[in-house]
């Protein structure tokens, strides 16, 4: 038979090529939140040199981890990206597969704001007030106003990432977390987001919140703040604390929901996979990442000038991590 | 038996009216009931590609700015010419062009009127003609995606509001202050003071707000609990509540004076004079004055009513993402026809960007291409043989019936769970690298299998015996039976089942999140081991990035799905209708 020729040559012919492809391009993994700008450093790294463009997947920090403390060799990812640091047991997890040496680079900080509509009341928000609302353990209110009478007189309806998700676990760390110190009504020990239908999971798809809240004016959104920069026609963020996200709020820490994104790179494929330094010090270069620089317009939140030159100093010099960072 | 008569009794009985009536008022639900699903499938069908389509006309055409630029020798080595830097020219190109644009974030907005991809462009077209090295051509430069949603009127835009009044200019340092002869501006004070009303009621609903608690305190006070901490309180409320009436009170009084100069700030609309390419972007305006810095040379101290003009932006700056700036440039370069308009070629011919003027679909296309070359040479040569085994061969033993009823459930399982393992076999055991269309079409194909299976053996069923009994007589062997005559008269339906199987595949994205198939690549694969991306892949990441243009871009690739599925399901009709035999 004739096709079952074709059969065959296709067969032998595709793992024929599997086996003898050999990796030129850089792999990163991880964070949704640092994907966007990821992307445009791997797109930007293409355009001015002569190394093929890297390939960004957008496996969630966790996933991205996972992945990339898998071990060494072509199958393996390069660089990671985290909207969270590595943590002690991944670290170690990375040290048992023989990813012993790993550099790590913070890119900038991303806002995480507490939206609604434009239409919708204007109120301001104190992260201890976040944390009544929200808290598993807490009083579970129905209303604002509940928790302070002060607050409008609407239901709590909050949109927000699905549990899958970084800016979730950043959202609990920076507000749960810290509200809960401040107040009598919510313990802090294994405090968690309540689950009665208040918090409503939008999935990791933030454009998809920013239209539920036009739709909904009593509605607030939780996700990051580049949807708020690009869609303020439409929607406002809250103060919380008595200060407005803004740019300039999170870039100098006034504004306290923020966090700072990284990336790691695996120094032992340095020698495998070409353009892996290059790459990264077009990540961290004054052009990308620095004030004035093109992620800039994507939404990230630059470093301060003292931090920005330690760390690009770091990743061009490869200074590894010891181990020791969680002391 | 029943006489003529009784049984026309019984016919013409009312019972039997009233029964007639009652099947035929359900013949009449049923009827309508149908006629309301389809109606309802049909508008929410209407809907959706309504949407769809909608927003896909956004993305059908770009705009380019025309500009000419020196391709200075000096700066371009011809040797070398990619290593030349065509963004710094470009950028000193838009410094000449536009003198009067100083300053750092002024300057910073003026570039981004072109897109980063211009400069790219641009140094392509050089490395391909070198002789142009030296001249000064005109080149068109992409617009950026703010540019092009701005000119396309997503932002709204700036209008000319009318004027009657003859103005005069007197500029003290950076600022000019205009004095016209006729209250040109009062039609704006009247959205400015309505903006102010509207702040002062935010203001007034804060302070109702602040005393709703103040109330509550007070009460808890009053009832004994925790006297002293409820009484301050409530104070604390009461303080706030009379700041915020106080600032509600000086904004009203601030819009009911006469007379009174009012300031402009990025969140009132922003107001400019115009004479030519020059502008002057108003900070405070009164009935008949305003004031603010000049973009542009103004060469006479007054000018006559024909001779500027009153431009007004009603979107606030901070409710767009076009600044003043590019807008005032944006509407020079358009009064001087240096915007061009054409199809969207970057759409259909680019692979993906993250600036949404660069993105494309062919690389999502060329992948989906070699993920289904795959997936129909896996799928159609098992799922076939597989198919006429059964039929054909295979008797009817238990081992055959398991074999049968695990095809069946096959078919039910989850998409991801074919995800899960082209991880872990083809990824984890044979080695297989992630993000190939190799794997995403054996992973697909794995999926359609059963599909296409139980569809080849439906059609070989078809099949009359009598062909079979007939070979058979004429003395053909089994598979002289099943290769000459069953299998090419089962045909047309095995291939309608396998496009439809195909068509599913083609709309997969949860299968490929697990081999690495949804990432970020930017080159066209070449080949079925190449990285690549897929279709529905593709629509899923854009419509999760946060530039305003990708939405328009989301909507025209699934435009672009929807004709690949519409194209093969009407390939399947036209097979089933060419080549369908009825005996």
């Amino acid at each position: 038979m004739k096709l079952s020729h074709i059969v065959t040559a296709s067969m032998v012919a595709a793992l024929a090529a599997t086996t003898a492809y050999a990796r030129d391009e850089i792999r990163i993994v991880g964070s949704s939140t640092v994907f966007p700008f990821s992307t445009a450093v791997a797109e930007q790294f293409g355009r001015i040199t002569d190394f093929p463009t890297p390939i960004v997947e957008s496996t969630g920090s966790g996933g991205g981890m996972k992945l990339f403390c898998a071990g060494i060799g072509e199958e393996h990812p390069d660089i990671t990206n985290a909207s969270r640091r590595m943590k002690h047991k991944e670290f170690v997890l990375c040290q048992e597969n023989g990813v012993t040496d790993i550099v790590e680079s913070v890119v900038g900080y991303d806002g995480i704001v507490i939206s609604n509509a434009i239409e919708g009341p204007t109120f301001e928000v104190t992260r201890e007030q976040l944390t009544i609302a929200l808290a598993a353990n807490g009083p579970l209110p129905m209303m604002w106003s509940d928790i302070d009478p002060s607050l409008p007189m609407i239901a709590i309806e909050v949109l927000g990432p699905p549990p899958s998700s970084g800016t979730r676990d950043a959202f609990e760390e920076l507000v749960l977390h810290e509200g809960c110190e401040t107040t009598d009504l919510v313990e802090c020990e294994g405090i968690t987001i309540r689950e009665d239908g208040v918090w409503v999971d939008s999935g990791e798809n933030d454009n998809l919140i920013v239209s539920k809240l036009e739709a909904n004016p009593n509605a607030i959104g939780i996700f990051g703040y580049s949807f708020l920069d690009q869609n303020s026609d439409v929607i406002k963020g809250l103060n919380v604390d008595g200060v407005e996200p803004t740019f300039e709020n999170i870039a100098d820490g006034e504004y306290t929901v923020s966090r700072s994104l990284y990336f790691y790179i695996k120094v032992a494929h340095i020698d495998i996979v070409p353009g892996i330094q290059e790459y990264a010090a077009e990540f961290v270069s004054e052009d990308a990442a620095g004030e004035d620089g093109y992620l800039g317009d994507k939404g990230l939140i630059p470093l301060p000038e003292g931090m920005f030159e330690e760390n690009a100093a770091a990743v061009t010099g490869l200074s590894l991590m010891t181990g020791h960072e969680w002391d | 038996m029943i006489s003529m008569t009784e049984l026309s009794k019984k016919h013409v009985s009312p019972e039997s009216a009233a029964r007639l009536k009652k099947r035929k008022s359900a013949q009449k639900r049923l009827q309508m009931l149908g006629i309301m699903a389809i109606t309802i499938s049909g508008l929410a069908l209407v809907t959706l590609l309504w949407s769809v389509f909608g927003k896909a006309t956004g993305a059908i055409t770009e705009s380019y700015i025309e500009m000419t630029i020196e391709l200075d020798a000096d700066e371009i080595d011809r040797d070398n010419i990619r290593a030349a830097n065509f963004s710094g020219m470009a950028k000193s190109m838009l410094k000449d062009s536009f003198p009067y644009v100083s300053g750092r974030t002024p300057r910073r907005q003026m570039y981004d009127l072109i897109s980063v991809g211009a400069a790219f462009e641009l140094r392509d077209m050089v490395m391909e003609n070198p002789s142009l090295v030296g001249q000064t051509i005109t080149f068109e430069f992409l617009a950026s995606d703010i540019a092009d949603l701005y000119l396309k009127h997503s932002y709204g835009q700036i209008e000319a509001a009318p004027h009657t009044g003859d103005i005069s200019l007197v500029t003290e340092g950076k600022v000019t202050t205009i004095q016209s002869s006729a209250p040109d501006f009062a039609p704006l004070l009247v959205s400015v003071r309505a903006g102010l009303h509207a702040k002062a009621e935010g203001l007034r609903t804060q302070a109702q707000m602040q005393e709703n608690g103040r109330v509550v305190f007070d009460q808890r006070a009053a009832d004994g609990e925790d006297v002293e901490v409820n009484l301050a309180e409530a104070i604390r409320r009461g303080a706030a509540r009379d700041q915020f009436y106080a600032q509600a009170d000086e904004l009203d009084a601030l819009a009911a004076q006469q007379g009174a100069v009012f300031d402009l700030d990025s969140r009132t609309a922003s107001v400019f004079v115009r004479v030519g390419d020059s502008w002057i972007k108003l900070e405070t305006i009164s009935e008949t004055s305003g004031s603010g810095e000049i973009l542009g040379e103004f060469t006479q101290d007054s000018y006559a009513a024909a001779d500027w003009e009153l431009m007004v932006y009603a979107t606030p700056e901070t409710a767009r993402k076009v600044s003043d700036i590019q807008a005032m440039l944006l509407e020079n370069l358009r009064d001087a026809d240096k915007i061009v308009t054409h199809f969207n070629t970057h759409f259909f011919t680019a692979g993906d960007s993250r600036e949404p003027e660069l993105a494309g679909v062919w690389g999502a296309a060329v992948g989906s291409f070699w993920t289904m070359m795959v997936t129909v040479i896996f799928a159609f040569f098992i799922g076939v043989p597989a198919a006429i085994y059964l039929e054909e061969f295979a008797g009817d033993s238990r081992a055959t019936r398991f074999v049968e009823v695990n095809i069946n459930n096959l078919a039910a399982v989850p998409s991801i769970v074919f995800g899960l393992l082209g991880l872990s076999v083809f990824i984890g055991f044979f080695g297989m690298h992630r993000s190939s269309p190799i794997v995403g079409g054996i992973v697909l194909g794995i999926m359609t299998l059963p599909v296409i299976i139980i569809a080849a053996r439906a059609a070989i069923k078809a099949v009359p015996p009598s062909i079979r009994d007939g070979a058979m007589a004429l003395g053909a062997s089994d598979l002289q039976v099943s290769m000459h005559h069953v299998l090419p008269l089962s045909m047309p339906g095995i291939l309608t089942g396998t496009i439809l199987g195909m068509a599913r595949a083609l709309g997969e994205t949860a299968p490929l999140i697990m081999i690495g198939m949804v990432a970020f690549i930017v080159d066209i694969p070449d080949g079925p081991t190449d990285n690549a991306t897929v279709l529905p892949v593709q629509i899923f990441r854009w419509a999760d990035f946060p530039e305003r243009a990708f939405e328009a871009r989301t909507a025209a690739a699934i435009v672009v799905l929807l004709l690949f599925l519409f194209v093969m399901n009407f390939a399947a009709i036209i097979l089933r209708k060419r080549f369908e035999r009825r005996w």
